[in-house]
Formats: C-alpha cells, structure tokens, sequence
C-alpha cells in the first residue's frame, strides 16, 4: 500500500500538482499519465466535432427534397464512385492502425511506409471528390443551384477539409517522427492523429449512408 | 498493490485509442478483424439499396441500422473504446456526445416536418398577399 505515489519521472511535461496528496486516500493511483489526459482532451473535441457535423446532417436531411425544380440526388449521384471512395478511406484507415502499432513497437521504416500508404490513399480519396465536385459544378449543379445543393455542398465538402487538414497532419508527423523520433510527445501526437483519422471514417459512414445511398433512393 | 504508475493506469483508466499492451500478433488481428466487418457491412449497405430483392420500405432502415453497427465496428476495433473498467470515462463522453447528436438530427427533422405539416401550401400564401 505504499509506493503508489510515485509520479512518471520519464515524462518532463507530466501535471505533478496534486502528486502529494496521495497519502490521504490509498485507493488513488496518482494523476493519470500525460498520455491519458492528451488522448481524453482529444476525445472530447473529436466528439464536439461530431456534434458539429450532426448540425450539417440535420440541415441536409430537412433540406434534401428542396431541390427548387433542379436535379435531385438521384440524378447526380454516381454510387460506382462513392464505392470506391468508401473503399479508400476504409483502407487508409486500417493502414492508419497499422502506423499506431509500428509506432508503438518504434519502428520507423514501418511507421513511415504504413503512413505513406494512408497519405496516398487519403490523396486518392480527395481526387475523387475533388473531381466529382468539378464534375457537378460543370453541369450546372454547384451549390448555387438549390437548398439541396448548398447543404450537400457543405456536409461533404466540410467533410473534405477535415481529411485535407488530416493528411496535413499526416505529413507533418512523418517528418517529426524522421526528425526527433519516437519521443513520448511525439507518440500523443501520433495518438491524436489516429484518433482523427479513424474519426473522420466514421463520420463518412454517415455521409455515405445518409446523401449517397438514402439520397439516390428517394 | 505496490505497481508502478503506468501500471496502476492500465488498470483504473486507459487513454482513447489505446488498447491493454498485447502482443503484434493479437493487435494485428484486431484491425484484420475490424477491417472485415467493415468490409461486409459496407459492401451489404451498397447491396441493399440497390437490390429488388427485399421490399422496398425496408431499405432505408436497413442502411440505418448498418451504418450504425459499422459505426459500433469502427469504434471497438479502430477506436479501442470498449466496456471495460479503463474506458469508463471515453465511454461516458461518447454518450454525452451521442445524446446531442441525437437531440440536433432528430429535434430538427422533428420540428421541421411538423411546421411543413401545419404550413399552408406555398400557392395559397402568395394568394393571399396579393
């Protein structure tokens, strides 16, 4: 019943401040560790960010009939491409897990090659939108044209820019793994990483299932 | 009782995205297994809303329902977060979280389909603003 009041020595930004209280209450096992207090604070804003997105999928849920006498999802939407999206981003994000696990065995060339892979095929994904949004635009269906439009516009696109800032993100933690290694701040930042990435997987499940394929069918 | 600090972690609280230490092997089945179910249930939601074969007004159910499982998939084996006593605080911000989630889409969709209900149609009202 002793000893549990030892704070990590390895990690210099741990909170020490309520360490000395441990004494009082032999049940308490110290401050949680830096790694626990990154990852929850990340967790709580990945899901601020989900309620953020459930804002865009109620507007586009209400909004999706209101098509103002234009093309309807049914007209636009091609599900041969939406597939091969899909099928992208889920494996970039098993990829995504596969960097966490080498991360965790500090392996460099395979931290770096599974990241490489989820980069490529994040760009692949962001090819296929991009080109289907220009596609859309070009036949004069751009999110000027109706209600529906402008919140589709909006849901997917926003949807887009978290994976654009994602795959920035991607780079920027294969370069600090190359340049300072598998320190213990880099590996939160590896674990915040992770944790967005397979956040914005689940966000696209929605989307696929809500505009794509409930959107087609009505 | 006397375990060092990342010890007494792993057993009161585990941070989101973390899974108990186990071993490549155990961890690589893990993602294969989560990458499967993903797989089935994706492919089965474009299945579903393409086919004839099931009665039609079934089917937006249905890819409710799997978007959800995939959703409950990616979580548990991409995620880590799990029922076990060291996720108790990821699991209660995830249903704080799913509670407003809940509350935006199906308030609005609520609200709005009942003021669509109770409006007059859009023809009568510039009738009678003229």
């Amino acid at each position: 019943m002793s000893s549990v009041a030892a704070t990590p020595a390895s990690d210099p930004h741990a909170l020490h401040g309520a360490g000395h209280r441990a004494g009082l209450d032999a049940g308490w096992s110290g401050p949680p560790s830096k790694r626990i207090i990154t990852g929850y604070g990340f967790w709580i804003f990945i899901l601020s960010d989900i309620v953020m997105f459930s804002a865009f999928f109620a507007t586009y849920a209400v909004l999706h009939g209101q098509t103002a006498g234009g093309p309807s999802g049914h007209d636009l939407f091609d599900l041969r491409n939406v597939a091969i999206e899909t099928a992208l981003l889920l494996a970039s994000s098993f990829t995504c897990g596969l960097a966490s696990i080498a991360a965790d065995l500090r392996s460099a060339i395979w931290f770096q090659l599974a990241m490489a892979v989820t980069c490529i095929l994040g760009l692949g994904f962001l090819g296929l939108e991009g080109h289907e949004f220009t596609a859309l635009v070009a036949r004069g269906a751009g999110p000027t044209r109706s209600a529906f439009l402008s919140s589709f516009f909006t849901l997917v696109g926003c949807h887009g820019l978290h994976v654009s800032a994602g795959i920035l993100w991607l780079l920027t933690m294969m370069a600090q793994v190359f340049a300072k290694g598998f320190r213990p701040d880099i590996q939160r930042r590896i674990l915040c990483f992770a944790l967005f990435w397979h956040a914005l997987d689940i966000i696209w499940i929605a989307v696929f299932t809500i505009v794509y394929l409930l959107g087609s069918a009505a | 009782m006397s375990s060092g600090h990342d010890e007494a972690d792993r057993e009161f609280d585990l941070a989101p995205g973390d899974e108990h230490a186990e071993s490549f092997s155990q961890r690589m089945v893990g993602y294969l297994a989560g990458l499967g179910l993903a797989i089935l249930l994706t492919a089965t939601s474009f299945f579903v809303a393409g086919t004839d074969l099931v009665w039609q007004p079934s089917i937006p159910v249905a890819l409710v329902v799997l978007a959800i499982a995939q959703m409950g998939v990616h979580l548990v084996f991409f995620l880590h977060i799990t029922t076990g006593p060291d996720n108790t605080n990821n699991v209660l911000a995830l249903a704080f979280g799913v509670l407003i989630v809940v509350l935006v889409m199906g308030g609005s969709l609520w609200i709005m389909a009942n003021l669509n209900h109770n409006m007059m149609p859009m023809d009568q009202i510039m009738q009678m603003q003229r």
